[in-house]
């Protein structure tokens, strides 16, 4: 009987959340800290109370991350390698941009950029052709490949941050300040988001969807910065020398980021219900997961956007409160906020209380993208307001 | 929760229902779009000139100037409200019984029947089973209770019920907030009110604060407003403008706000870098005056009103101009003038009122450098004026005061245009190498001077005739006369006069070539007398590379001055800048209402969302021969397919430590 007991005892065992940590998880969890601890003593000089506060609060949000997403560790490690070499190969000096190789060929934000741009480009098309070929090794490959476009971006806009203290320390600035900045974020959040759930489901069939915006925000980006010269650092006008910017652009770039993934899986999710309809043998119907799967990751996705999109907007009336003097006043990329807002809060309910699916909830994820496209571009380029964000 | 009709009336359904709720959220949605199209709070001649009569009433009539404000808009919000509450009002019992009540009364069937089950035989007795699963849904955090009756117990156990505060929390977020913002800071609202009532009546003419009817005053009690004044370095006020659809309102402040500095400062790129005033505020309340720094981004809060540094201007700035008349009749005359202020000139034929309307002391302008690329350049003071005829037309005009150098040459730089809607057309007059304007007026002036011309003329077509060997008076005398009268009219009348000229005397196919023989004779015309003003200046000789590009520089402004519709060049000799600082000033009682509504939203969203309401039934029936018959049931309110996965899971540890499956 005791033995049949213990036997029992161990299979019902369920270790606490800290039991179940690895060595790995501490190794992780002392690197982070360590590495923030020498940031602090590097850079801590040019960083002002908000910022340390960032900084101390995004330590164990990494750990956190790392503990919950294995993958981002290893990528985190190699942004913060590549990172510090490109920074180490500035010694100290803008000139080296162009002077050393390692950074006009690499390491330079803009070159980093550009290599992201293309290895992006390059994983849209590998995602695609392993689709079609119905090929696992292309597939595993278009996942490195976007892996390295994500490390490659990463680490520009690392550098960028040091480029734009090195330039002239009042320009300093983190990079998330202009149109130009804020599209490579989005490219980086959407790859990222993308890439988690692709381990996640443990299936790759996706990829060439969700980096098909990626490639076209990447089209913009380049339009952006040759035509406009947009690349350049400037320094930040009165308006964005708020902390507030600092967490209230990533936050919004995760709900953008999000929307567009959803809105993606959607387009999967058409594809895939007029496949079934039409011609089950097809590569659409074969090819594709399953309809459940992508009804479920678009509801995933469209929960974790809005639910940063809801604490973003909510950052951005605080931010309003001190630059303009009031918390929310109309002003047009606010408003296209609360539009989008307003959109996904009612495709929320439908799907939360009518428990909607299928079809049109799908064309309005994809609808909604278009939504959100214009609050993010569309306002900058054709509406004016007090938003002193890059204008086109 | 369901929408249960079985309680409340039709109307509490209706206003709690899904249908209302997502009608309004895409209703508010479209109708936002509209402020984000049509610019918002303009002045109403705009939209008058943009709509035209009919459409401009009939926009006006729906409110659509101030979208956020009109009365339909409100009741969008308001509906919002009613159907947030009805509905959180509506589910708060049958979510209160949600999280209280684990359902340990269910039945066989019902549990049987639910899409999440397993039955099995355990070897195990009914107590030793039950134990077991108590303890399994113990370590997996269920809160349990237990109910014995007729034979079988049932083990209900729950977790993540907090998925409910969270849709609680989402809805009760959003009603603060609406609340606080809408009732708390609408300003605007209780302004409707007081109007309706004939209380109050927003100020449409353009006068001064001092003159501004009580009816169109607020006192310092107001309880919410937003409202912006500028104030001179220097000088203080104690009250702010509301602007209220075309008009405004002076709303009182319960202190006294001085402005002692504005500051910009600069990067080394001459864009700003911060915009500060020094305030000083006086306040019977105060022992002594509080002085202190407000910039962009860091405002002063003072007795619940928030000062921000919105905007800066001129203050009426000192400016001595130089009137420098493009006629010889005009005399030359100077003006010690200030910005805002109107002078009557007299030295012309026509008179014109000088109204001074703005300096700027930084004017950062995209040059062409010499290697053709454009680079940001400080090109120094300007100043921003109208000249209004008699007939009330008026002009205005932008110049700058010190030399822009353009492509390696340089001159002053004057901008006219006779609307705002247009951009300014801009005439460059050549500067000398002395760095004035001496040269350009006196080769102005000599061309204007017939006799001068005359002479030269003469000069020219002799020598030149004689180089060709020609000795005809009559031909001579022709040219010369043509060269006097063309001249006359270029310097009345620019190119313009000269093709009038000629499509009054030829006919169509004779056109090309008269205006080709006319203007080599203009230019040589206009060559001798070039001549004749450089001697004058002591310049002798074959005349330079700049000296000809000069004259070339002169015949394109003196060409654009027909146009130029001001008899004088009015350059600014020296200026004292007095800014003024354009202050925000907000009182927002409802700020940390809605801070607070905010901060309950963000969190139950993510309950909503990251918590889902999961609850296990375990059933154990008691079988003759000791062993047990179980049932294993589960549900999930929230993200089925994890749900699925952990019922596999619990499953399998109940197949493991309970009994073998029975299916
Ligand atoms: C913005 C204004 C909002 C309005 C006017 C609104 C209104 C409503 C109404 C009337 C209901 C129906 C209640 C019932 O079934 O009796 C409801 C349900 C619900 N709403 Fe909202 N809501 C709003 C925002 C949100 C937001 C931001 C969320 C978060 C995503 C949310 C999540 C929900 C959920 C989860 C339900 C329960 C649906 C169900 O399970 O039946 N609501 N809402």
């Amino acid at each position: 009987m005791s033995a049949q007991q213990n036997a029992i005892d161990a299979l019902i065992e369920e270790p606490g959340f800290i039991r179940q940590l690895g060595l790995f998880d501490w190794l992780w969890a002392s690197v982070v800290l360590a590495a923030t601890a020498w940031v602090f003593m590097q850079y801590g000089s040019n960083m002002d109370s908000y910022e340390i506060g960032i900084l101390s609060l995004s330590a164990p949000g990494l750990i956190g991350l790392g503990w919950f997403w294995k993958a981002f560790r290893p990528y985190s490690l190699v942004v913060a390698a590549l990172s510090l070499l490109g920074i180490w190969l500035y010694g100290g000096s803008y000139a080296n941009a162009e002077a050393v190789f390692g950074l006009k060929f690499l390491f330079s934000s803009q070159s980093a950029i550009m290599w992201m741009s293309a290895l992006f480009v390059m994983a849209t098309v590998a995602y695609f052709g392993g689709l079609l070929a119905n090929s696992q090794f292309t597939l595993q490959t278009a996942s490195a490949i976007t892996w390295s476009a994500l490390v490659m971006g990463m680490t520009g806009l690392m550098v960028r941050w040091y480029e734009s203290y090195l330039i002239d320390p009042e320009f300093g600035h983190i990079p998330v300040s202009n149109l130009y900045e804020v599209f490579i974020l989005f490219c980086l959040l959407t790859g990222l988001l993308y890439l988690y759930y692709e381990g996640r489901y443990k299936n790759r069939s996706l990829g060439g969807f969700v980096l098909l915006v990626i490639s076209a925000a990447v089209g913009f980006l380049l339009w952006y910065s040759f035509e406009r010269d947009a690349s350049k650092i400037l320094p930040l006008v009165p308006a964005l020398k708020s902390y507030w910017m600092k967490i209230h652009v990533p936050a919004n770039f995760i709900g953008y980021g999000a929307f567009a993934l959803a809105a993606m899986t959607s387009v999967a999710y058409l594809l895939k219900a007029n496949g079934e309809q039409h011609n089950p043998q097809g590569l659409a119907a074969t090819r594709l997961p399953s309809l459940d799967m992508l009804d479920d990751l678009t509801y995933k996705a469209i929960s974790l956007g809005f639910a940063f999109f809801t604490v973003a907007t909510i950052l951005g009336a605080m931010w309003a409160a001190e630059a303009w003097g009031g918390y929310w006043s109309w002003d047009p990329k606010e408003t296209w906020a609360l539009i989008v807002w307003l959109n996904y809060a009612a495709w929320l309910h439908l799907r939360f209380s009518k428990g909607w699916r299928g079809i049109p909830m799908a064309w309005w994820a994809v609808v909604g993208l278009f939504v959100t496209l214009f609050a993010f571009l569309g306002v900058n380029m054709f509406l004016s307001g007090l938003h002193s964000y890059g204008e086109l | 929760m369901r929408k249960s009709h079985s309680n409340g009336s039709r109307l509490i359904n209706f206003l709690g229902s899904m249908h209302l709720a997502i009608s309004l959220l895409v209703v508010l949605a479209i109708a936002s779009v509209i402020g984000t199209v049509l610019k918002q709070n303009q002045p109403y001649t705009d939209y008058q000139i943009k709509f035209g009569p009919f459409w401009f009433d009939m926009f006006r009539s729906l409110g659509l100037y101030d979208v956020y404000a009109s009365p339909w808009f409100l009741a969008i919000l308001a509906f919002l409200v009613i159907s947030l509450t009805t509905c959180v009002g509506r589910n708060l019992p049958g979510i209160l019984r949600e999280l209280r009540h684990f359902r340990e009364s269910i039945q066989e069937k019902s549990l049987r029947a639910m899409k999440h089950q397993l039955g099995m035989t355990s070897t195990l007795n009914s107590a030793d089973a039950q134990s077991v699963a108590q303890r399994i849904l113990a370590k997996q955090g269920f809160r349990t209770r237990i109910k014995t009756a007729d034979g079988h117990t049932v083990i209900a156990g729950m977790k993540g019920a907090a998925n409910h505060w969270g849709y609680l929390l989402t809805h009760i977020g959003m009603i603060v907030i609406l609340l606080g913002g809408g009732i708390l800071d609408n300003g605007s609202l209780g302004i409707r009110i007081a109007e309706l009532q004939g209380k109050l009546k927003p100020e449409t003419r353009n006068i001064a604060a001092a003159d501004v009817p009580a009816i169109s005053q607020l006192p310092a009690d107001n309880s919410a407003f937003r409202g912006s004044v500028d104030i001179p370095e220097g000088s203080h006020a104690n009250i702010i403008f509301l602007p209220v659809r075309d008009g405004y309102l002076v709303q009182h402040l319960p202190f006294d706000v001085e402005v002692k500095d504005f500051r910009v400062e600069h990067y080394s790129t001459g864009m700003p870098k911060s915009f500060e005033s020094d305030l000083v505020i006086h306040d019977k309340d105060l022992p002594k005056p509080l002085a202190t720094t407000i910039s962009v981004n860091h405002p002063l809060v003072y007795k619940g009103l928030s000062i921000y540094q919105a905007n800066f201007g001129d203050g009426g700035s000192l400016v001595k101009l130089h009137l420098l008349p493009f006629t010889s009749r005009y005399a030359a005359q100077d003006i010690d003038g200030k910005i805002f202020n109107d002078y009557n000139l007299s030295s012309s034929d026509r008179k014109y009122a000088l109204e001074l309307k703005d300096f700027r002391l930084y004017n950062i302008n995209d040059m062409t450098q010499p290697d053709g690329s454009t680079k940001k350049q400080n090109v120094g003071p300007s100043i921003t004026f109208k000249l209004r005829d008699e007939t009330g037309q008026a002009m205005e005009y932008q110049n700058y005061m010190n030399p822009v150098p353009i492509e390696g040459r340089s001159y002053y730089v004057s901008g006219v245009r006779s609307s705002p809607a247009d951009p300014f057309r801009y005439l460059h007059i050549p500067v000398d190498p002395k760095g004035t304007t001496d040269r350009f007026i006196r080769f102005l002036s000599d061309l204007q001077d017939e006799k001068l011309v005359q002479e030269s003329a003469l000069e020219t077509t002799k020598t030149s005739m004689q180089q060709a060997k020609i000795d005809n008076t009559q031909v001579e005398d022709q040219v010369i006369k043509s060269m006097v009268s063309l001249t006359a009219i270029f310097a009345r009348s620019g190119s313009q006069g000269i093709m009038d000229e000629i499509t009054k005397r030829f006919p169509k196919e004779k056109q090309a070539a008269a205006s080709e023989a006319f203007m080599k004779v203009l230019r040589a015309a206009m060559e001798a007398v070039y001549q004749h003003t450089l001697k004058q200046e002591g310049v002798t000789g074959e005349p330079s590379e700049a000296d000809l590009a000069f004259f070339d520089d002169s015949l394109m402004a003196i060409d654009k001055l027909s146009e130029y519709g001001s008899p004088w060049l009015i350059q600014m000799k020296d200026f004292k800048q007095i800014e003024a600082s354009g202050l925000q000033i907000t009182r927002s009682p409802g700020k940390d209402v809605v801070y607070f509504g905010s901060i309950i939203l963000s969190i139950g969203v993510f309950l909503l969302f990251y918590v889902a309401h999961r609850r296990i039934w375990v059933w154990i029936k008691p079988l003759d021969d000791g062993q047990s018959e179980v049932i294993l049931a589960g549900s999930s309110n929230r993200n089925h397919p994890e749900f699925e996965r952990y019922f596999e899971k619990l499953q399998s540890l109940f197949q493991k430590t309970i009994g073998q499956d029975k299916r």
